[in-house]
Protein backbone atom coordinates (compact mmCIF):
# COMPACT_ATOMS: atom_id res chain seq x y z
CA UNK A 1 0.00 0.00 0.00
CA UNK A 2 1.25 3.72 -1.24
CA UNK A 3 -0.42 6.32 0.48
CA UNK A 4 0.44 9.79 1.68
CA UNK A 5 -0.44 9.28 5.14
CA UNK A 6 1.12 8.71 8.54
CA UNK A 7 -0.04 6.22 11.39
CA UNK A 8 -3.33 4.49 10.13
CA UNK A 9 -5.27 5.30 12.86
CA UNK A 10 -4.45 8.94 12.53
CA UNK A 11 -5.72 9.13 8.88
CA UNK A 12 -9.15 10.95 9.25
CA UNK A 13 -8.45 13.24 12.19
CA UNK A 14 -5.24 14.45 10.16
CA UNK A 15 -7.15 14.79 7.08
CA UNK A 16 -9.37 17.17 9.04
CA UNK A 17 -6.60 19.38 10.42
CA UNK A 18 -5.20 19.66 7.53
CA UNK A 19 -8.79 20.82 5.93
CA UNK A 20 -9.57 23.28 9.16
CA UNK A 21 -6.43 25.10 8.66
CA UNK A 22 -6.87 24.82 4.56
CA UNK A 23 -10.63 26.47 5.30
CA UNK A 24 -11.02 28.43 8.23
CA UNK A 25 -13.30 31.35 7.17
CA UNK A 26 -15.36 28.28 5.69
CA UNK A 27 -15.08 25.78 8.56
CA UNK A 28 -14.35 24.91 12.18
CA UNK A 29 -14.05 21.22 12.79
CA UNK A 30 -14.58 19.47 16.53
CA UNK A 31 -13.03 16.53 17.74
CA UNK A 32 -14.32 14.54 20.57
CA UNK A 33 -16.67 13.66 18.69
CA UNK A 34 -15.75 14.37 15.28
CA UNK A 35 -17.97 16.81 13.39
CA UNK A 36 -17.25 19.55 10.81
CA UNK A 37 -19.26 22.74 10.92
CA UNK A 38 -19.87 26.13 9.35
CA UNK A 39 -17.37 28.82 10.69
CA UNK A 40 -20.93 31.19 11.65
CA UNK A 41 -23.05 28.23 12.55
CA UNK A 42 -25.44 28.28 14.29
CA UNK A 43 -27.46 30.71 11.20
CA UNK A 44 -30.27 32.06 13.15
CA UNK A 45 -33.81 31.24 12.29
CA UNK A 46 -32.33 28.74 9.25
CA UNK A 47 -33.11 25.27 9.04
CA UNK A 48 -29.27 23.59 9.59
CA UNK A 49 -28.84 20.65 7.13
CA UNK A 50 -26.65 17.80 8.23
CA UNK A 51 -25.15 15.24 6.41
CA UNK A 52 -22.50 12.33 6.75
CA UNK A 53 -21.08 9.01 6.24
CA UNK A 54 -17.63 7.13 5.76
CA UNK A 55 -15.04 9.32 5.09
CA UNK A 56 -13.09 8.70 1.59
CA UNK A 57 -15.28 10.28 -0.35
CA UNK A 58 -14.37 13.65 -0.47
CA UNK A 59 -15.29 16.42 -0.89
CA UNK A 60 -18.29 14.98 0.05
CA UNK A 61 -19.50 15.54 3.38
CA UNK A 62 -17.35 17.97 4.66
CA UNK A 63 -16.03 19.81 1.47
CA UNK A 64 -19.38 21.30 1.06
CA UNK A 65 -20.22 22.83 4.26
CA UNK A 66 -20.36 25.90 4.54
CA UNK A 67 -22.95 28.87 2.97
CA UNK A 68 -25.51 27.26 0.43
CA UNK A 69 -25.31 23.95 1.72
CA UNK A 70 -24.38 22.03 4.31
CA UNK A 71 -24.56 23.58 8.15
CA UNK A 72 -22.27 20.37 9.40
CA UNK A 73 -20.95 17.24 8.15
CA UNK A 74 -20.14 14.07 9.88
CA UNK A 75 -16.98 11.70 8.73
CA UNK A 76 -16.42 8.61 10.23
CA UNK A 77 -13.35 6.38 9.61
CA UNK A 78 -12.55 5.45 6.47
CA UNK A 79 -16.02 3.54 4.80
CA UNK A 80 -17.73 3.64 8.09
CA UNK A 81 -20.55 5.45 9.41
CA UNK A 82 -20.18 8.00 11.87
CA UNK A 83 -21.61 7.26 15.21
CA UNK A 84 -25.04 9.07 17.21
CA UNK A 85 -22.93 11.12 18.96
CA UNK A 86 -21.46 12.84 16.07
CA UNK A 87 -24.75 13.67 14.65
CA UNK A 88 -26.20 14.76 17.87
CA UNK A 89 -23.67 16.97 19.11
CA UNK A 90 -23.43 17.98 15.43
CA UNK A 91 -27.30 19.09 15.53
CA UNK A 92 -26.90 20.48 19.01
CA UNK A 93 -24.13 22.97 17.64
CA UNK A 94 -25.84 24.46 14.16
CA UNK A 95 -29.42 24.24 15.46
CA UNK A 96 -30.45 28.32 14.81
CA UNK A 97 -33.67 27.16 16.17
CA UNK A 98 -35.25 26.12 13.19
CA UNK A 99 -34.69 22.65 13.09
CA UNK A 100 -32.27 20.11 11.98
CA UNK A 101 -32.79 17.96 8.69
CA UNK A 102 -30.61 14.82 8.22
CA UNK A 103 -29.66 14.33 4.65
CA UNK A 104 -29.04 10.47 4.97
CA UNK A 105 -27.32 7.81 2.51
CA UNK A 106 -29.00 4.74 2.03
CA UNK A 107 -26.66 2.24 3.64
CA UNK A 108 -27.11 0.10 6.44
CA UNK A 109 -24.78 1.75 8.97
CA UNK A 110 -25.82 5.71 8.08
CA UNK A 111 -29.28 4.77 8.79
CA UNK A 112 -29.08 2.77 12.03
CA UNK A 113 -26.59 5.18 13.71
CA UNK A 114 -28.49 8.27 12.05
CA UNK A 115 -32.06 6.88 13.04
CA UNK A 116 -30.40 6.68 17.01
CA UNK A 117 -29.54 10.00 16.56
CA UNK A 118 -33.00 11.38 15.38
CA UNK A 119 -34.00 10.00 18.44
CA UNK A 120 -31.34 11.63 20.66
CA UNK A 121 -32.32 14.93 19.00
CA UNK A 122 -35.73 14.56 19.48
CA UNK A 123 -35.83 13.98 23.10
CA UNK A 124 -34.03 17.29 23.36
CA UNK A 125 -36.55 19.01 21.63
CA UNK A 126 -35.02 19.63 18.64
CA UNK A 127 -37.19 19.43 15.74
CA UNK A 128 -35.70 16.68 13.28
CA UNK A 129 -36.56 15.30 10.05
CA UNK A 130 -34.90 12.53 7.92
CA UNK A 131 -34.45 12.08 4.47
CA UNK A 132 -33.21 9.18 3.19
CA UNK A 133 -30.97 9.11 -0.25
CA UNK A 134 -31.60 5.91 -2.37
CA UNK A 135 -30.68 6.71 -5.95
CA UNK A 136 -28.57 3.59 -7.11
CA UNK A 137 -29.89 1.58 -10.13
CA UNK A 138 -27.65 -0.66 -9.63
CA UNK A 139 -29.88 -2.22 -7.10
CA UNK A 140 -32.89 -3.74 -8.91
CA UNK A 141 -35.04 -4.63 -5.90
CA UNK A 142 -35.78 -3.35 -2.83
CA UNK A 143 -37.36 -6.28 -1.19
CA UNK A 144 -34.71 -8.08 -1.03
CA UNK A 145 -31.93 -6.10 -0.49
CA UNK A 146 -31.09 -3.11 1.77
CA UNK A 147 -32.88 -1.12 -0.93
CA UNK A 148 -30.80 1.72 -3.59
CA UNK A 149 -27.73 3.01 -2.34
CA UNK A 150 -27.74 6.37 -1.86
CA UNK A 151 -24.94 8.00 -4.07
CA UNK A 152 -24.41 10.77 -6.55
CA UNK A 153 -28.29 12.24 -6.17
CA UNK A 154 -26.21 13.22 -2.27
CA UNK A 155 -24.31 16.15 -3.88
CA UNK A 156 -27.05 17.43 -5.70
CA UNK A 157 -29.35 17.09 -2.95
CA UNK A 158 -26.69 18.95 -0.46
CA UNK A 159 -26.67 21.84 -3.12
CA UNK A 160 -30.27 22.37 -3.83
CA UNK A 161 -31.70 21.73 0.01
CA UNK A 162 -28.72 24.15 1.32
CA UNK A 163 -30.31 27.10 -1.37
CA UNK A 164 -33.53 26.31 0.17
CA UNK A 165 -32.65 26.75 3.68
CA UNK A 166 -30.70 30.26 2.76
CA UNK A 167 -34.14 30.98 1.51
CA UNK A 168 -35.94 30.09 4.63
CA UNK A 169 -37.73 27.14 3.69
CA UNK A 170 -38.86 25.74 7.34
CA UNK A 171 -38.20 22.12 8.19
CA UNK A 172 -41.18 20.65 6.07
CA UNK A 173 -40.53 22.66 2.97
CA UNK A 174 -37.33 21.51 3.18
CA UNK A 175 -37.94 17.40 3.66
CA UNK A 176 -40.41 17.64 1.39
CA UNK A 177 -37.84 19.51 -1.34
CA UNK A 178 -35.26 16.71 -0.13
CA UNK A 179 -37.46 13.65 -1.17
CA UNK A 180 -38.49 15.23 -4.14
CA UNK A 181 -34.46 15.84 -5.31
CA UNK A 182 -33.88 11.77 -4.15
CA UNK A 183 -37.38 10.74 -6.17
CA UNK A 184 -35.98 12.86 -9.78
CA UNK A 185 -32.29 11.78 -9.16
CA UNK A 186 -30.97 8.08 -10.50
CA UNK A 187 -27.20 7.24 -10.39
CA UNK A 188 -25.11 4.51 -11.63
CA UNK A 189 -21.45 3.96 -11.25
CA UNK A 190 -18.65 1.76 -12.53
CA UNK A 191 -14.83 0.90 -11.39
CA UNK A 192 -11.70 0.14 -13.69
CA UNK A 193 -9.82 -0.14 -10.46
CA UNK A 194 -10.16 -1.46 -6.95
CA UNK A 195 -9.46 0.91 -3.92
CA UNK A 196 -7.38 0.18 -0.63
CA UNK A 197 -9.05 1.41 2.87
CA UNK A 198 -5.62 2.50 4.70
CA UNK A 199 -6.48 0.37 8.07
CA UNK A 200 -7.03 -2.99 5.48
CA UNK A 201 -3.66 -2.33 3.56
CA UNK A 202 -4.77 -4.10 0.50
CA UNK A 203 -7.40 -3.84 -2.30
CA UNK A 204 -10.68 -4.26 -0.78
CA UNK A 205 -11.61 -6.71 -4.15
CA UNK A 206 -9.59 -8.00 -7.36
CA UNK A 207 -10.24 -6.51 -10.69
CA UNK A 208 -8.40 -7.81 -13.20
CA UNK A 209 -6.02 -6.13 -15.83
CA UNK A 210 -8.81 -6.04 -18.55
CA UNK A 211 -11.97 -5.92 -16.31
CA UNK A 212 -14.55 -3.20 -14.99
CA UNK A 213 -17.00 -3.79 -12.04
CA UNK A 214 -20.32 -2.17 -13.55
CA UNK A 215 -22.91 -0.98 -10.63
CA UNK A 216 -20.13 -0.65 -8.20
CA UNK A 217 -21.41 1.37 -5.23
CA UNK A 218 -19.29 4.06 -3.27
CA UNK A 219 -17.68 1.92 -0.80
CA UNK A 220 -15.51 -0.36 -2.80
CA UNK A 221 -18.28 -3.05 -2.73
CA UNK A 222 -18.68 -5.09 -5.58
CA UNK A 223 -21.07 -4.14 -8.32
CA UNK A 224 -24.05 -5.67 -10.07
CA UNK A 225 -21.33 -7.56 -13.20
CA UNK A 226 -18.28 -7.91 -13.82
CA UNK A 227 -17.13 -7.42 -17.61
CA UNK A 228 -14.04 -6.91 -20.17
CA UNK A 229 -12.74 -3.47 -20.47
CA UNK A 230 -13.85 -1.92 -23.96
CA UNK A 231 -14.69 1.58 -25.17
CA UNK A 232 -16.21 4.36 -23.34
CA UNK A 233 -18.90 5.17 -25.34
CA UNK A 234 -19.77 1.49 -25.08
CA UNK A 235 -19.79 1.90 -20.89
CA UNK A 236 -21.69 5.23 -21.24
CA UNK A 237 -24.20 3.26 -23.50
CA UNK A 238 -25.00 0.87 -21.05
CA UNK A 239 -25.42 2.93 -18.02
CA UNK A 240 -27.26 5.39 -19.68
CA UNK A 241 -29.81 2.89 -20.79
CA UNK A 242 -29.79 1.74 -17.19
CA UNK A 243 -30.62 4.83 -15.81
CA UNK A 244 -33.12 6.08 -18.68
CA UNK A 245 -35.08 2.79 -19.39
CA UNK A 246 -35.11 2.05 -15.28
CA UNK A 247 -38.81 1.81 -14.91
CA UNK A 248 -40.92 3.02 -11.23
CA UNK A 249 -39.20 2.48 -8.33
CA UNK A 250 -41.41 1.71 -5.29
CA UNK A 251 -39.82 1.09 -1.54
CA UNK A 252 -40.87 1.35 1.87
CA UNK A 253 -38.80 3.74 3.91
CA UNK A 254 -38.53 4.85 7.52
CA UNK A 255 -39.01 8.31 7.89
CA UNK A 256 -38.98 10.70 11.38
CA UNK A 257 -42.89 11.63 12.85
CA UNK A 258 -41.67 14.67 14.64
CA UNK A 259 -44.70 15.41 15.61
CA UNK A 260 -45.58 11.48 17.52
CA UNK A 261 -41.85 10.89 18.41
CA UNK A 262 -42.09 7.95 15.98
CA UNK A 263 -40.93 6.03 12.74
CA UNK A 264 -43.42 5.69 10.32
CA UNK A 265 -43.31 3.80 7.19
CA UNK A 266 -43.26 5.77 4.26
CA UNK A 267 -44.34 4.43 0.30
CA UNK A 268 -42.40 6.26 -2.56
CA UNK A 269 -42.56 5.27 -6.18
CA UNK A 270 -39.90 7.36 -8.24
CA UNK A 271 -41.43 8.00 -11.96
CA UNK A 272 -38.82 6.89 -14.66
CA UNK A 273 -37.71 9.45 -17.08
CA UNK A 274 -39.64 10.96 -20.18
CA UNK A 275 -38.72 13.01 -23.57
CA UNK A 276 -39.11 16.43 -23.00
CA UNK A 277 -36.92 16.25 -19.19
CA UNK A 278 -35.10 19.01 -18.10
CA UNK A 279 -32.46 17.67 -16.15
CA UNK A 280 -29.21 18.08 -14.64
CA UNK A 281 -25.97 15.57 -15.68
CA UNK A 282 -23.88 14.99 -13.00
CA UNK A 283 -20.42 13.07 -14.31
CA UNK A 284 -18.55 12.25 -11.31
CA UNK A 285 -15.05 11.02 -11.03
CA UNK A 286 -14.64 7.95 -8.27
CA UNK A 287 -11.64 9.45 -7.72
CA UNK A 288 -8.22 8.29 -9.54
CA UNK A 289 -10.16 8.90 -13.09
CA UNK A 290 -8.71 12.21 -14.29
CA UNK A 291 -10.82 15.10 -15.23
CA UNK A 292 -10.54 14.51 -18.99
CA UNK A 293 -11.81 11.37 -19.09
CA UNK A 294 -14.92 12.73 -17.36
CA UNK A 295 -15.58 14.69 -20.58
CA UNK A 296 -14.98 11.62 -22.94
CA UNK A 297 -17.80 10.60 -20.56
CA UNK A 298 -19.68 13.54 -20.88
CA UNK A 299 -20.14 13.59 -24.75
CA UNK A 300 -21.60 10.66 -24.87
CA UNK A 301 -24.28 11.24 -22.10
CA UNK A 302 -24.90 14.45 -24.22
CA UNK A 303 -25.09 12.68 -27.09
CA UNK A 304 -27.72 9.78 -25.86
CA UNK A 305 -29.85 12.82 -24.27
CA UNK A 306 -30.06 14.05 -27.23
CA UNK A 307 -31.30 11.27 -29.05
CA UNK A 308 -33.75 10.79 -26.35
CA UNK A 309 -35.18 14.07 -26.53
CA UNK A 310 -33.75 14.86 -22.76
CA UNK A 311 -32.36 18.02 -22.24
CA UNK A 312 -29.54 18.87 -20.35
CA UNK A 313 -29.99 22.22 -18.65
CA UNK A 314 -26.86 21.97 -16.60
CA UNK A 315 -24.47 19.88 -15.64
CA UNK A 316 -21.02 19.12 -13.04
CA UNK A 317 -18.02 17.43 -13.92
CA UNK A 318 -15.56 16.31 -11.65
CA UNK A 319 -14.70 14.47 -8.48
CA UNK A 320 -17.20 15.41 -6.22
CA UNK A 321 -18.44 11.69 -4.09
CA UNK A 322 -15.15 9.38 -4.40
CA UNK A 323 -14.11 6.18 -3.39
CA UNK A 324 -10.70 7.01 -2.47
CA UNK A 325 -8.26 6.63 -4.91
CA UNK A 326 -10.51 4.11 -7.24
CA UNK A 327 -10.53 4.85 -10.69
CA UNK A 328 -14.18 4.90 -12.21
CA UNK A 329 -16.60 7.10 -12.38
CA UNK A 330 -21.09 7.78 -11.68
CA UNK A 331 -23.42 9.39 -13.71
CA UNK A 332 -26.62 10.74 -11.83
CA UNK A 333 -29.41 12.57 -14.14
CA UNK A 334 -31.72 14.57 -11.64
CA UNK A 335 -34.86 15.66 -13.32
CA UNK A 336 -35.19 19.30 -12.79
CA UNK A 337 -38.15 21.42 -12.13
CA UNK A 338 -38.32 25.13 -11.70
CA UNK A 339 -37.98 25.04 -7.87
CA UNK A 340 -34.87 22.45 -8.50
CA UNK A 341 -33.49 24.78 -11.16
CA UNK A 342 -33.35 28.41 -9.20
CA UNK A 343 -31.79 26.62 -5.93
CA UNK A 344 -29.27 24.68 -7.70
CA UNK A 345 -28.38 28.26 -9.61
CA UNK A 346 -28.41 30.20 -6.15
CA UNK A 347 -24.91 31.03 -4.60
CA UNK A 348 -22.70 28.62 -2.45
CA UNK A 349 -19.79 29.10 -1.42
CA UNK A 350 -18.21 26.09 0.10
CA UNK A 351 -14.36 24.59 0.08
CA UNK A 352 -15.63 21.67 -2.54
CA UNK A 353 -18.45 23.53 -4.77
CA UNK A 354 -18.32 27.64 -5.79
CA UNK A 355 -20.69 29.97 -7.43
CA UNK A 356 -22.55 32.60 -8.04
CA UNK A 357 -20.48 34.66 -4.73
CA UNK B 1 -25.11 -22.13 39.42
CA UNK B 2 -24.89 -18.16 38.93
CA UNK B 3 -23.10 -15.98 36.78
CA UNK B 4 -21.11 -13.32 39.01
CA UNK B 5 -20.95 -9.72 38.14
CA UNK B 6 -16.64 -10.50 38.10
CA UNK B 7 -17.35 -12.54 35.48
CA UNK B 8 -19.53 -10.67 33.57
CA UNK B 9 -16.33 -8.30 33.15
CA UNK B 10 -14.75 -11.32 32.77
CA UNK B 11 -16.47 -11.91 29.50
CA UNK B 12 -16.12 -8.08 28.22
CA UNK B 13 -12.04 -8.74 28.53
CA UNK B 14 -12.19 -12.23 27.05
CA UNK B 15 -14.17 -10.50 24.45
CA UNK B 16 -11.87 -7.77 23.73
CA UNK B 17 -9.08 -10.44 23.71
CA UNK B 18 -10.90 -12.74 21.28
CA UNK B 19 -12.35 -9.71 18.66
CA UNK B 20 -8.01 -8.73 18.55
CA UNK B 21 -6.92 -12.39 17.79
CA UNK B 22 -9.65 -12.75 14.79
CA UNK B 23 -9.46 -9.19 14.13
CA UNK B 24 -7.94 -9.93 10.49
CA UNK B 25 -10.34 -12.79 10.22
CA UNK B 26 -13.24 -10.79 10.70
CA UNK B 27 -12.19 -8.01 8.02
CA UNK B 28 -11.46 -10.70 5.39
CA UNK B 29 -14.91 -12.28 5.80
CA UNK B 30 -16.09 -8.67 5.33
CA UNK B 31 -13.92 -8.33 1.95
CA UNK B 32 -15.99 -10.03 -0.39
CA UNK B 33 -19.32 -9.39 1.02
CA UNK B 34 -18.87 -6.27 2.60
CA UNK B 35 -16.39 -3.13 2.92
CA UNK B 36 -13.90 -4.91 4.58
CA UNK B 37 -13.51 -3.09 8.10
CA UNK B 38 -15.82 -5.66 10.51
CA UNK B 39 -12.45 -6.92 12.54
CA UNK B 40 -11.15 -3.48 12.56
CA UNK B 41 -14.20 -1.61 13.84
CA UNK B 42 -15.36 -3.98 16.40
CA UNK B 43 -11.64 -4.33 17.98
CA UNK B 44 -11.87 -0.13 17.90
CA UNK B 45 -15.06 -0.47 19.81
CA UNK B 46 -13.69 -3.44 22.67
CA UNK B 47 -10.80 -1.40 22.94
CA UNK B 48 -12.79 1.66 24.08
CA UNK B 49 -15.27 -0.92 26.12
CA UNK B 50 -11.75 -1.70 28.05
CA UNK B 51 -10.37 1.74 28.32
CA UNK B 52 -13.84 2.11 30.33
CA UNK B 53 -14.31 -0.86 32.36
CA UNK B 54 -12.19 -0.24 35.41
CA UNK B 55 -14.54 2.91 35.94
CA UNK B 56 -17.92 1.14 35.99
CA UNK B 57 -16.57 -2.38 37.23
CA UNK B 58 -17.81 -1.75 40.63
CA UNK B 59 -20.98 -1.15 39.65
CA UNK B 60 -23.72 -3.52 39.32
CA UNK B 61 -23.97 -6.29 36.10
CA UNK B 62 -26.51 -4.00 34.25
CA UNK B 63 -24.82 -0.67 34.66
CA UNK B 64 -21.90 -2.24 33.16
CA UNK B 65 -23.60 -3.72 29.83
CA UNK B 66 -25.23 -0.37 29.50
CA UNK B 67 -21.70 1.65 29.83
CA UNK B 68 -20.68 -1.00 27.27
CA UNK B 69 -23.21 -0.73 24.69
CA UNK B 70 -23.41 3.31 24.95
CA UNK B 71 -19.15 3.15 24.57
CA UNK B 72 -19.65 0.68 21.44
CA UNK B 73 -22.03 2.65 20.10
CA UNK B 74 -20.22 5.73 19.97
CA UNK B 75 -17.17 4.13 18.71
CA UNK B 76 -17.88 1.26 16.32
CA UNK B 77 -19.70 3.08 13.30
CA UNK B 78 -21.01 1.22 10.40
CA UNK B 79 -24.37 -0.75 11.56
CA UNK B 80 -22.72 -2.98 13.95
CA UNK B 81 -22.21 -0.30 16.11
CA UNK B 82 -25.74 0.91 17.07
CA UNK B 83 -26.70 -2.90 16.78
CA UNK B 84 -24.22 -4.11 19.12
CA UNK B 85 -24.23 -0.80 21.27
CA UNK B 86 -27.95 -1.90 21.87
CA UNK B 87 -27.41 -5.26 22.20
CA UNK B 88 -25.47 -4.25 25.48
CA UNK B 89 -27.87 -1.70 25.92
CA UNK B 90 -30.91 -3.33 26.24
CA UNK B 91 -28.96 -6.50 27.86
CA UNK B 92 -28.19 -4.28 30.18
CA UNK B 93 -31.19 -2.59 30.86
CA UNK B 94 -33.20 -6.31 31.67
CA UNK B 95 -30.59 -7.05 34.40
CA UNK B 96 -30.75 -3.70 36.35
CA UNK B 97 -29.02 -3.64 39.75
CA UNK B 98 -28.49 -7.38 39.82
CA UNK B 99 -24.49 -8.38 41.04
CA UNK B 100 -25.52 -11.92 39.94
CA UNK B 101 -27.74 -13.87 37.73
CA UNK B 102 -29.27 -16.91 37.48
CA UNK B 103 -29.59 -18.96 34.39
CA UNK B 104 -33.17 -17.66 33.75
CA UNK B 105 -31.74 -13.78 34.33
CA UNK B 106 -28.89 -14.76 31.73
CA UNK B 107 -31.73 -15.75 29.06
CA UNK B 108 -33.71 -12.94 30.00
CA UNK B 109 -30.86 -10.61 30.03
CA UNK B 110 -29.36 -11.98 26.14
CA UNK B 111 -32.63 -12.25 24.65
CA UNK B 112 -33.38 -8.58 25.77
CA UNK B 113 -30.55 -7.93 23.82
CA UNK B 114 -31.19 -9.82 21.00
CA UNK B 115 -34.33 -8.15 20.41
CA UNK B 116 -32.97 -4.39 20.63
CA UNK B 117 -30.97 -6.09 17.91
CA UNK B 118 -34.02 -6.86 15.96
CA UNK B 119 -35.82 -3.76 16.57
CA UNK B 120 -32.95 -1.69 15.54
CA UNK B 121 -32.08 -3.29 12.21
CA UNK B 122 -35.21 -5.20 11.46
CA UNK B 123 -33.52 -8.62 10.43
CA UNK B 124 -35.56 -11.82 10.20
CA UNK B 125 -34.04 -15.49 10.08
CA UNK B 126 -31.58 -16.28 7.13
CA UNK B 127 -31.33 -12.63 5.92
CA UNK B 128 -27.79 -13.69 6.35
CA UNK B 129 -27.04 -11.41 9.58
CA UNK B 130 -26.08 -12.23 13.03
CA UNK B 131 -29.70 -12.87 13.83
CA UNK B 132 -28.66 -16.34 12.35
CA UNK B 133 -26.38 -16.74 14.93
CA UNK B 134 -28.34 -15.70 17.98
CA UNK B 135 -32.22 -17.21 16.89
CA UNK B 136 -30.41 -20.70 17.40
CA UNK B 137 -28.30 -19.92 20.68
CA UNK B 138 -31.62 -18.42 21.99
CA UNK B 139 -33.68 -21.38 21.74
CA UNK B 140 -31.17 -23.23 22.87
CA UNK B 141 -30.61 -21.61 25.66
CA UNK B 142 -34.18 -21.28 26.32
CA UNK B 143 -34.54 -24.80 26.12
CA UNK B 144 -31.62 -26.36 28.38
CA UNK B 145 -32.78 -23.40 31.13
CA UNK B 146 -36.07 -24.68 31.12
CA UNK B 147 -34.42 -28.13 31.14
CA UNK B 148 -32.65 -27.36 34.86
CA UNK B 149 -29.29 -27.70 32.99
CA UNK B 150 -26.47 -26.08 34.93
CA UNK B 151 -24.74 -22.64 33.26
CA UNK B 152 -22.54 -24.68 31.76
CA UNK B 153 -23.91 -26.86 29.96
CA UNK B 154 -26.57 -24.67 29.00
CA UNK B 155 -24.24 -22.33 27.47
CA UNK B 156 -22.21 -24.97 25.96
CA UNK B 157 -25.84 -25.95 23.85
CA UNK B 158 -26.26 -22.41 23.38
CA UNK B 159 -22.86 -22.05 21.76
CA UNK B 160 -23.06 -24.93 19.71
CA UNK B 161 -26.39 -23.74 18.03
CA UNK B 162 -24.28 -20.29 17.43
CA UNK B 163 -21.81 -22.02 15.44
CA UNK B 164 -24.18 -23.77 13.36
CA UNK B 165 -26.11 -20.95 13.05
CA UNK B 166 -23.18 -18.99 11.76
CA UNK B 167 -21.65 -21.78 9.62
CA UNK B 168 -25.53 -21.96 7.88
CA UNK B 169 -24.99 -18.32 6.90
CA UNK B 170 -22.55 -19.45 4.32
CA UNK B 171 -25.35 -20.72 2.00
CA UNK B 172 -27.65 -18.29 2.28
CA UNK B 173 -28.22 -14.97 0.02
CA UNK B 174 -28.05 -11.79 2.19
CA UNK B 175 -31.07 -9.37 2.31
CA UNK B 176 -29.86 -6.97 4.64
CA UNK B 177 -26.71 -4.67 5.13
CA UNK B 178 -24.48 -4.44 2.20
CA UNK B 179 -24.17 -7.47 1.44
CA UNK B 180 -27.77 -7.84 0.15
CA UNK B 181 -26.64 -5.99 -3.27
CA UNK B 182 -24.41 -8.64 -4.58
CA UNK B 183 -27.49 -10.77 -4.56
CA UNK B 184 -26.44 -13.96 -5.50
CA UNK B 185 -23.06 -13.38 -4.88
CA UNK B 186 -23.45 -13.34 -1.34
CA UNK B 187 -23.34 -17.15 -1.34
CA UNK B 188 -21.14 -18.75 -0.46
CA UNK B 189 -19.75 -16.70 2.46
CA UNK B 190 -19.74 -16.96 6.13
CA UNK B 191 -21.60 -13.62 7.40
CA UNK B 192 -18.94 -11.62 9.81
CA UNK B 193 -21.76 -9.90 11.74
CA UNK B 194 -22.79 -13.78 12.82
CA UNK B 195 -19.32 -14.85 13.10
CA UNK B 196 -18.55 -12.01 15.57
CA UNK B 197 -21.80 -12.73 17.82
CA UNK B 198 -20.37 -16.53 17.46
CA UNK B 199 -17.05 -15.36 19.17
CA UNK B 200 -19.06 -12.85 21.55
CA UNK B 201 -21.33 -16.02 22.58
CA UNK B 202 -18.77 -18.54 23.04
CA UNK B 203 -15.85 -15.87 25.28
CA UNK B 204 -19.22 -15.67 27.58
CA UNK B 205 -19.17 -19.78 27.85
CA UNK B 206 -15.33 -20.06 28.35
CA UNK B 207 -15.45 -17.64 30.80
CA UNK B 208 -17.52 -19.28 33.05
CA UNK B 209 -16.21 -22.47 32.37
CA UNK B 210 -13.11 -20.95 33.87
CA UNK B 211 -10.58 -21.45 31.27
Amino acid sequence: MKKLINAVDDVVKEQLEGMALAHPDYVKVHFDPTYVYRADAPVEGKVALISGGGSGHEPMHGGFVGYGMLDAACPGEVFTSPTPDQMYEAALAVNGGAGVLFLVKNYTGDVLNFETAAELAYADGIAVQSILIDDDVAVKDSLYTAGRRGVGTTVLAEKIVGAATEARYDLKQCADLARKVNKYGRSMGMALTSCTVPAAGKPTFELGDDEIEIGIGIHGEPGMRREKMKAVDEIVDDMMAEILDDGPYARTVREWDNEHGEWIDVELIDPPFEAGDEIIAFVNSMGGTPVSELYAVYRRVAQICEGRDINIVRNLIGPYITSLEMQGFSITLLKADEEILKFWDAPVNTPGLRWGV
Amino acid sequence: MTVTKEQIVTWLEETAVVLNENKEYLTELDSPIGDADHGINMTRGFNKVMEKLPTVADKDIGNILKTTGMTLLSSVGGASGPLYGTFYMRAGMAVMAKEELSNEDLYKMLQAGVDGVVQRGRAVPEDKTMIDAWTPAMSALKAAVEAGDDTVTALEKSVAAAEQGMKDTIPMQARKGRASYLGERSIGHQDPGATSSYLIINALLETVKGV
